[in-house]
């Protein structure tokens, strides 16, 4: 019988949640990794049972873990990232240039074709690839070295990249963020980048319009239109239609358009949710009132989602890799909050419960269908 | 045999016990003794000191014999104590809350 698991990083360690395809009893294992931050966790999309883990904390540094066996049992794999030849500088705060400095993988992509190929964003911001299982990694310099990168400067976060997403149909493409710097497009297996922010507006920067230098807290696409593109930005929720070319305001009538994650429902390429956030400092639901929004029209018309979500008194965060679904007929979406609530939705959304209540502030959730 | 004793997290990441045996070759340096400690325990690399550089992480501590080592010279010789393994090196997290 078909189930999910679902993968969840948190400020003190890694939770598995799992259930059958009814989705209504879960079991939670955990904490792995206790005490440490896990910024992220996903597994291969060939090979479901290889997962792997971003480990990280202050003391200790980075360090990366494999599982081949469904988080069973996990392996320390390579933890060396270093970048290609004199990294340079980006801004500070201030504008001010400062040195590149590695401190944290944020995001970890396997590839959709190729368990042992996995692409990790991190912080400096910079893209790194291994192609042996995690072992070794290697800076792809074509992004961090394509023009733009002396002029990125951190978001709240720090300069991280947090999103990756390939093209299924082009093995060449692929989408990446960075905060704050914006999105970019490598057309040619990541050689060469090119930011695609025309048509974004950034009241926080000299230049609204500018090239580069928004801080975009989050892209999504459904694989079946790879060219459609979401983008849930600092302030405004956008679309574009010509991956990336240009961009369209979609945040029509939501509460707040100030939000971190995004994400497409698996069977509805027009359906995307958000998660409204009060503004750029305070960082909870509008009015106490936990709502998941939902726009059927790939954006402009919105609805909240409500039922089974706290409706007063509750002022977490929902942070920009806390959001997935899963692929079942009825497609699951899960979020996890800053409390330590990991909340599913059966019924792609329309209602809601909290698998587990109590853990440490959640910072991403993945979700894997399995047969 | 020198003896380190490692943090919690180190500990359970390289699967050890709270103390670890290693043969140094003199002279015992914190230099040697961390190169030991990484050849014998390769995930540790990179989580007491930088891979590239070679220094050590700002929240890692080096105690020997009741005295902070921390800022020595990494080539420096360690007390005999710690090169006869009467007493270990220990390697600490710094007190730093979280």
């Amino acid at each position: 019988m078909s189930g999910v698991r679902v993968l969840v990083g948190t400020r003190k360690g890694a939770f598995v949640l799992t259930a059958d395809a009814k989705r209504e009893r879960w079991d939670v294992s955990g904490p792995l990794f206790s005490g440490w931050e896990i910024y992220h966790l996903k597994g291969a999309p060939t090979e479901p049972n290889r997962l792997y883990a971003s480990q990280a904390t202050g003391w200790f540094g980075q360090v990366i873990q494999r599982s081949d066996d469904g988080g069973e049992t996990w392996e320390p794999v390579g933890n060396e990232f270093a970048y290609e030849g004199v990294p340079g500088t980006h801004q500070w705060y201030d504008g001010t240039p400062h040195p590149w400095e590695f401190a944290r993988v944020w995001h970890l992509e396997p590839s959709l074709t190729d368990p042992d190929t996995v692409y990790a964003g991190v912080e400096d911001a910079a893209l790194f690839r291994s192609t042996d299982g995690g072992r070794t990694w290697h800076e792809l310099p074509g992004l961090r070295q394509h023009g733009s990168g002396p002029f990125w400067q951190p978001g709240a976060g720090g300069l991280c990249l947090h999103t990756i997403i390939q093209d299924p149909t082009s093995p060449e493409r692929l989408f990446v963020a960075i905060s704050s710097a914006g999105a970019f497009r490598t057309d040619d297996g990541c050689r060469t980048w090119r930011p695609i922010n025309r048509g974004l507006h950034s009241e926080q920067i000299p230049d609204p319009t500018a090239e580069v230098g928004h801080c975009v807290h989050r892209l999504a696409m459904h694989p079946s239109r790879p060219h459609v593109l979401f983008m849930q930005k600092h302030w405004d929720v956008m679309r574009s239609d010509d991956a990336g070319d240009t961009w369209r305001e979609v945040s029509g009538n939501l509460p707040s358009d100030f939000g971190f994650p995004i994400e497409v429902h698996a069977h509805e390429p027009e359906t995307i949710y958000v998660v409204p956030i009060k503004n750029d400092s305070e960082h909870y639901p509008p009015d106490g009132k936990l709502r998941v929004y939902r726009s059927r029209t790939g954006g402009g018309e919105w609805e909240a989602l409500t039922q089974g979500l706290p409706q007063r008194d509750c002022y977490v965060n929902v942070l920009r890799d806390a959001m997935a679904v899963d692929s079942l007929d009825a497609c699951g979406v899960y979020f996890g909050t800053t409390g330590g609530q990991v909340y599913a939705s059966a019924d792609a959304g329309n209602t809601w419960t909290a698998i587990v209540r109590d853990l440490p502030a959640v910072l991403s959730v993945e979700v894997q269908t399995l047969p | 045999m020198i003896r380190v004793v490692l943090p919690a997290h180190l500990r359970k990441l390289a699967r050890v016990g709270r103390e670890v045996s290693l043969d140094v070759t003199a002279p015992v340096t914190l230099r040697a003794v961390l190169d030991v400690l990484e050849a014998g325990y390769p995930m540790l690399r990179g989580t007491i000191r930088d891979h590239a550089t070679q220094e050590r992480r700002p929240f890692v501590r080096f105690f020997a014999c009741e005295d902070d080592w921390s800022h020595e010279s990494p080539d420096a010789a360690l007390p005999e104590a710690i090169a006869t393994g009467t007493e270990p090196l220990l390697i600490v997290g710094a007190m730093a809350g979280g």
